[in-house]
């Protein structure tokens, strides 16, 4: 008996039954559609969190303040005392070569309120030099000035989420805040830049560094340092510019660094495997509706088989063999899967044009094969119990059913 | 799909015998139907139920036989087993002197398909298939190509009498014409042996008594048929007639010799 023949007579059955063919479609196309868009998904999200740190600036490097590997000095005196970053150290970063700007940062979080609202915001210390290196723009009033951080004013610009959160619609340029109980006059308000990640970069207050030194956070430590190369393709020679001049001022080896050099492409890396991790745990929950799918076919074929006990049996009467049974049962299976899988690719491609929750879904092209395969695959192996069972049915038994 | 049988490797749609385990030492062709004390057990232990108690019978090439007797005399049961569709408990079964016992299930199915033609009472055609692919069904299974199925379906469907409405669903098809379908579904692969279970028995006196001509007409051309029948007016057209009770035979009649043509070929329909 031919293939051609036996995919006919497994349409034919699969055709007898249209409502039941399509639900038990519906289930591959549901999982196998999930698989594709969840993972697009994935992919998607890791892709637009990949761009916000290539917004950074991909001329940016940042300079972290870090205690030191404080358990491995226990071994041996030898290694300094972990140093204080310093407005010095980020003077001698601006003497290196290919640096445009050095922006000396300290941050703290405090509790800025204005009449009766509040708002608890990321308040950071710095130079002008800082908006630029992190890609802020104004929507009213300006920056502060270098004059203003050399004479400490109390001055502050604040993120557009915290500028809401505390006057709503109105103005707030001019008007007057507390943070943490001191007033501050603001000067300008920063357009949004959405959420990078899980917190906000709205909800943040940006101040003169001596002013926030000399209220707040006190004359120890710069929390980090903002350097800006002269152009993107100087970032890698600065950056082990930035590490040697820094280890020659605090006389210290890559063992005990009290410091940590991050550039866009270091957080990209972090932040990529992070976004697999994600797109893998989406994938997997999509797998299991797949899996879901699969059993549907399995339950949806033993209920074709029973009710095709008879059928089978008169089959069987005339003479066919226990193979033949077998694989038109098997092609029914097989067939129902991979038209669920084939619409699933499509419902997945059409799901993808839209935007879910925030993320725009980017099609992994790898996905697409493999989740059709996949698809056809359960057809195989869960629609092979069912047929398996039709194949070894005795006729005179088969004949006997009502 | 079909897979050949051992050693003789048949080519289909040649239906080759398959080996035989022991020829039984008869003179000339075997026959057609030989049972040896068959025995069949239905369920273990105390609720064991024997349908056939040591059964035996031959059945000589281009006889008639029918077998009567009351429901739950195990007339269905050995037919099943002649139809290769059940096996014996006990006993033996040779089909043209080939002894079933040593067939698996695929060869079975290949003996099904060449060498028995089985007729059921409630028709059993396969549905929403229309009535020349229900007759053609058989030589799908057997392997042959489209143009020569349907080139065999038709003569088979015109030698059961239903040259007409071919293309048609069996639903769409009175009693009388399923069961000329089944008909020419049975002697389409040109088997040894017909058999028929009460094949009259969901049909008015009319068609019962076409299909009979039909079933006269096929014997007189050299076919071998085995039928059940409740009545004593189908019973009449054989020309052997075997009495079953409660497992064994209890009468076993010859009407007319296997090589004499059919007792009431040709006879109008006695008027109800």
């Amino acid at each position: 008996m031919s293939p051609a023949q036996v995919f006919r007579f497994a349409l034919a059955g699969l055709a007898a039954n249209k409502l039941r063919s399509a639900l038990t479609t519906l289930g591959i196309l549901i999982g196998v559609g999930s698989v594709i868009l969840l993972v697009a998904v994935g992919n998607g999200s890791s892709q637009s969190v990949q761009n916000a740190i290539s917004s950074l600036g991909a001329n940016a490097i940042t300079v972290l303040h870090t205690e030191g590997i404080a358990g491995s000095t226990t071994s041996t005196t030898a290694f300094a005392e972990p140093q204080n970053l310093t407005v010095q150290d980020a003077q001698a970063l601006a003497q290196a070569q290919g640096v445009a700007s050095v922006s000396p940062a300290v941050s703290t979080s405090e509790t800025l309120s204005y009449g009766a609202s509040s708002d608890s915001a990321s308040l950071t210390g710095s130079y002008p030099s800082y908006f630029p290196a992190e890609d802020d723009t104004l929507s009213a009033g300006a920056y502060f000035t270098t004059q203003e951080v050399n004479t400490a004013q109390d001055v502050v610009v604040l993120g557009a989420e915290a500028a809401s959160d505390l006057f709503g619609t109105a103005n707030p340029v001019g008007k007057s805040v507390l943070v943490a109980g001191v007033p501050f006059t603001v000067v300008g308000v920063l357009a949004t830049k959405g959420a990078s990640g899980l917190s906000s970069a709205d909800n943040t207050a940006v101040a003169p560094l001596t002013t926030v030194q000399d209220a707040l956070t006190g004359f120890g430590t710069l929390n980090d340092v903002v350097v800006v190369t002269g152009s993107a393709a100087l970032v890698d020679t600065v950056e082990g510019e930035v590490t040697s001049i820094l280890d020659l001022r605090h006389h210290e080896t890559a063992a005990d660094a009290d410091f940590e050099v991050l550039s866009a492409s270091t957080l990209l890396s972090t932040a990529s495997s992070t976004a697999h991790t994600f797109t893998v745990l989406l994938g997997a929950v999509a797998a299991i509706s797949l899996l879901v799918g699969g059993i549907g076919i399995t339950n949806i074929m033993l209920v074709t088989v029973t009710e095709r006990t008879r059928e089978i049996g008169i089959r069987k009467a005339i003479g066919a063999t226990p193979g033949v049974i077998l694989a038109q049962f098997l092609t029914e299976a097989t067939l129902l899967s991979m038209i669920g899988g084939a619409l699933g690719v499509l419902a997945g491609a059409i799901g993808t044009r839209f935007t879910i929750v925030g993320v725009k879904p980017v099609i992994v092209p790898l996905s697409i094969p493999l989740a059709f395969g996949v698809s056809a695959l359960i057809g195989l192996f869960f629609g092979g119990f069912p047929a398996n069972r039709a194949a070894g049915m005795r006729p005179a038994d088969a004949l006997r059913y009502e | 799909m079909t897979q050949p049988l051992p050693r003789h490797a048949a080519q289909p749609p040649v239906a080759e015998p398959p080996p035989v385990a022991e020829p039984p030492p008869v003179a000339g062709p075997p026959p057609v139907i030989r049972l040896v004390s068959v025995v069949k057990t239905y369920g273990t232990g105390e609720a064991a139920v024997q349908a056939l108690r040591g059964v035996s019978l031959a059945v000589e090439e281009r006889d008639y036989v029918a077998i009567v007797g009351a429901s739950g005399s195990g007339k269905s049961t050995m037919m099943n087993i002649i139809g290769c569709l059940d096996v014996p408990s006990e006993g033996q079964f040779l089909i043209d002197g080939i002894d079933t016992s040593s067939l698996d299930e695929q060869q079975l199915a290949v003996v099904r398909n060449r060498k028995i033609g089985f007729v059921f009472q409630a028709f059993n055609l396969i549905p929403r298939m229309t009535a020349l692919a229900n007759v053609e069904l058989p030589l799908s299974y057997a392997g042959l190509r489209a143009a020569e199925r349907r080139r065999r379906a038709e003569a088979a469907l015109r030698l059961a009498g239903l040259a007409e409405r071919t293309q048609f669903q069996p639903k769409q098809l009175s009693g009388g014409q399923q069961q000329r379908v089944a008909v020419a579904r049975a002697l389409v692969t040109a088997p040894s042996l017909i058999l028929a279970d009460e094949p009259t028995g969901n049909l008015d006196t009319r068609a019962s008594h076409e299909l009979m001509e039909v079933f006269d007409r096929l014997n007189a051309a050299g076919r071998t048929i085995v039928l059940i029948t409740h009545e004593a007016d189908v019973a009449a057209h054989a020309k052997r007639v075997i009495g079953f009770q409660d497992g064994h035979i209890v009468a076993d009649r010859r009407v007319a010799e296997p090589d004499a043509l059919p007792p009431l070929l040709g006879q109008p329909a006695v008027p109800p």
